[in-house]
């Protein structure tokens, strides 16, 4: 199955909601409204936040005042929209996820380098940080790196060894630390070991910590300055992970975390059940953060590189719309990423 | 929990206390911003639109745009109609006729039924029920393993690794239960989508199977508008008998609680207050609509006080007072009541205006740690006459609890004030002097 077609497949819940329900909305006539203030209650109900969806839909007020709308025109309308937004949001930030692309990343594969690429991933209890990085790991591990996943959470009982498996099944390397260990250490010595067996990606589990315990917040910015220590430029990436079911929330999370660390991208959680991970709008929108990852499923290959055209078109996509979308999208370009 | 709506809402009345008398469109104006409030919370749209039309008709009427004190008024009903929504009164969880009492823990990936079921557990048991935890996520990479050791911190058997189904685990750790005579068995199971027929028809089975007095429907406290669905697909394909709120120790305002209330039609019956696991509450509507008006939580508070006060301590302790021999001894064992009683940010949210006035505050554990570092480090003698304390032996304090000579200092002088205003009080017939207690650290 190719990236846009497992995409599609994941968002089809969201997708059937979403369109059928503005579809439902707009019917036959023209955008009037009450259709308007319909269209916002649905997009509200996706998680986009009163002050977005009020935006999105003052910017649809303002086309169709152009230009009448008629029916599906008003769903492509609302894809452009939300396309812009999303753009407007990451502007001044690589959009890109391909790494490899990504000049201040670009490594020959094969050669050691003098330091591993540095990642940590953190995030509040249960948003599913520890899954995240077994599918980063078999990620990275496909395309031929040399991934160490340091299992830092020693907080949750039984966290290591829930990694310990997924690194098995990644068939990566792991440096752990016993339940009840001090997290420093255990970077310390899983960088210190990167770095002196030429690892090329080094994955940071740390432990579920919500965003309003300062002084585990504090204990995150001691992990970065344990890593600083061993590779003076770590950690090069960091990742927000959010729970897909998360409502407006997510922008206190995002926040508070961003208090401690620079979060470099976000990875979306939980997305293949009906939630609509709309907080993400509004967290690029005031933060900045752009979304990089996607989970949509349990299953190894299901956490994919994110491109905001990409999901919105995969949000609202439909038999009537593939053509559309097929004709706009060069598929090409994102079936590498699979390989 | 619920700050941040209880601090929008705040502005709202302060904007209303600032009237006379209220016209229709204020009320109108008043409520389209309770709406944006309510839905900003993560109340579902459609919940927050009934909750709106009932407190709006009952708002524009003869009741509020005629009574003297509209903005009481109004904080009347909204208070009531949060109560009605959220239920009624808390009641234990329902045993069955014939033991064991089981109760199945379901829930969505990552909503925390595994630390709750350790917490659950841990409840029980303080009331002095023997309960036995089954560990039916086989899904979950070494959920079984931290099952385990969640029931061996808590001093819980836990029945794991006996077969290779959910549904077979689950048959002989009742099984168990019943033969080595356990009173109640909880049963943890995997997280899943709603949308996953299969494994939804595995749960359905397993309640099937065991007959459970109580399907607890374990809820992450942040969810946002997709509460409505999971919770609705539960409730239709296995009957939820209540919910556990989780992460209600964050900042989350929490408006999915109102949300899975209202589609489900069951009660709340506790809500998860932090990682430690003795961090389950239970829950109370009155209260936390009280919590949300910024009306505080005594009753909490005090609940919480009950439950970790040595009474014969406190006895003693009041005696000493009366006599005004409080000495650093008393002040220690002050110190690990309170110390006893959970993280002091999580009390002080429950004192009624606290929430507002000390928003941002953040209270050091170890700033406690350290009074009690310096206490530890005198000798009993001087712990019980702190006026031999010299210079000499202030430096050997300090040295010995690896604090400054000025933090000892600091500590010795509110350790004097505090005394001297014990004696004013039990002095006859004095008033308390307007400074109060000085402050701790």
């Amino acid at each position: 199955m190719n990236l846009f077609k497992k995409i599609k497949s994941g968002f089809s819940k969201t997708r059937d909601k979403l369109v059928t329900s503005i579809r439902t909305a707009v019917g036959a006539g023209k955008l009037d409204e009450d259709v308007l203030e319909e269209i916002e209650e649905i997009l509200i109900t996706a998680d986009l936040g009163v002050e977005t969806s009020m935006e999105l839909c003052e910017r649809l007020r303002k086309r169709s005042q152009v230009k009448t709308l008629v029916g599906d025109e008003v769903l492509i309308a609302i894809q452009e929209i939300l396309e812009d937004m999303l753009e407007e949001n990451t502007s001044g930030r690589p959009v890109d996820t391909d790494e490899e692309d990504d000049p201040e990343n670009e490594r020959e594969i094969g050669d050691s380098p003098a330091t591993p690429h540095v990642t940590f991933i953190i995030g509040v209890n249960g948003s599913g940080k520890t899954t995240s990085i077994g599918k980063l790991a078999n990620y990275y591990s496909r395309q031929g790196e040399k991934v160490l996943i340091v299992a830092a959470d020693t907080f949750r009982s039984a966290a290591v060894e829930q990694l310990s498996v997924w690194a098995e099944r990644a068939d990566v390397e792991i440096t752990r630390g016993v339940t009840g260990a001090d997290p420093g250490a255990v970077v310390f010595d899983g960088l210190q070991s990167a770095v002196s067996r030429g690892i090329d990606r080094v994955f940071v589990d740390t432990a579920g910590r919500l965003h309003t315990n300062v002084n585990l917040m504090r204990e995150l910015e001691k992990l970065d300055r344990v890593a600083k220590k061993i590779v003076p430029d770590a950690p090069h990436e960091v990742y927000l992970v959010i729970d897909g079911t998360t409502g407006q929330n997510g922008i206190s999370q995002a926040k508070r975390f961003m208090e401690s660390l620079p979060i470099t991208g976000l990875i979306v959680t939980k997305l293949d059940g009906t939630a609509k991970g709309g907080v993400i709008l509004p967290i690029g929108r005031e933060l900045k953060i752009p979304v990089k990852w996607i989970g949509l499923g349990e299953g190894m290959e299901d956490l994919v590189p994110y491109a905001p055209e990409f999901v919105v078109r995969a949000i609202f996509a439909d038999a009537k719309l593939d053509s559309l979308v097929e004709q706009d999208i060069n598929e090409d370009e994102y079936n590498d990423d699979e390989e | 929990m619920f700050n941040e709506l209880t601090e929008k809402l705040d502005g709202f009345f302060s904007k209303l206390k600032g009237r006379g008398k209220l016209t229709e469109q204020d009320v109108k104006a008043a409520l389209r911003e309770v709406r944006r409030i309510l839905l900003e919370a993560d109340v579902n749209f459609r919940v927050a639109k009934e909750f709106l039309k009932k407190v709006e008709e009952r708002a524009i009427g003869e009741e509020v745009l005629k009574s003297i004190t509209p903005a009481q008024q109004v904080i009347k009903i909204i208070h009531d109609e949060l109560i009605e929504l959220l239920g009624d009164n808390w009641t234990q969880l329902k045993r069955s006729k014939e033991p064991p009492t089981v109760y199945l823990m379901v829930g969505l990936q990552g909503s925390g039924k595994t630390t709750t079921t350790g917490k659950l557990g841990n409840y029980l048991k303080k009331r002095g029920m023997r309960p036995l935890l089954a560990a039916c996520d086989l899904q979950r990479p070494a959920a079984i393993d931290q099952l385990e050791r969640v029931g061996e911190q808590v001093g819980l058997q836990v029945v794991s690794r006996v077969a290779d189904t959910p549904l077979e685990v689950a048959r002989l750790a009742k099984k168990r239960a019943r033969s080595e005579g356990w009173d109640t068995l909880i049963v943890d199971t995997a997280g899943r989508l709603h949308v996953d027929d299969a494994l939804m028809e595995e749960l359905a089975q397993i309640k099937e199977e065991l007959h459970p007095a109580e399907v607890l429907f374990v809820a992450d406290g942040m969810t946002g508008q997709d509460a409505v669905n999971s919770a609705q697909a539960f409730s239709e394909r296995l009957g939820i008998t209540g919910v556990v709120l989780t992460k209600m120790d964050g900042d989350a305002r929490g408006g999915a609680a109102l949300s899975i209330r209202h589609v489900t039609g069951q009660p709340i019956r506790f809500t998860g207050m932090g990682e430690k696991l003795d961090a389950l509450e239970e829950f109370h509507p009155s209260r936390l609509a009280d919590r949300i008006l910024g009306l505080g939580d005594v009753v909490s508070l005090v609940e919480k006080a009950q439950q970790s006060v040595d009474h014969e301590k406190a006895e003693k302790l009041a005696k000493k007072l009366k006599k005004a021999q409080f000495d650093l001894e008393d002040f220690l064992d002050q110190i690990n009541q309170l110390a006893k009683m959970g993280p002091l940010e999580n009390l002080l949210q429950m004192i009624p205006g606290a929430g507002k006035a000390l928003k941002g505050v953040q209270v050091d554990p170890s700033e406690m740690k350290h009074v009690e570092a310096i206490i530890l480090s005198m000798t009993p003698d001087e712990r019980r006459r702190p006026n031999i304390i010299n210079g000499s032996r202030r430096k050997r304090i300090a040295l010995g609890s690896g604090q400054s000579v000025q933090d000892v200092n600091r500590l010795l002088n509110q350790f004097d004030q505090m005394k001297k205003m014990i004696k004013k009080m039990s002095g006859k017939g004095k008033k308390m002097p307007k400074g109060m207690m000085p402050p701790l650290g």
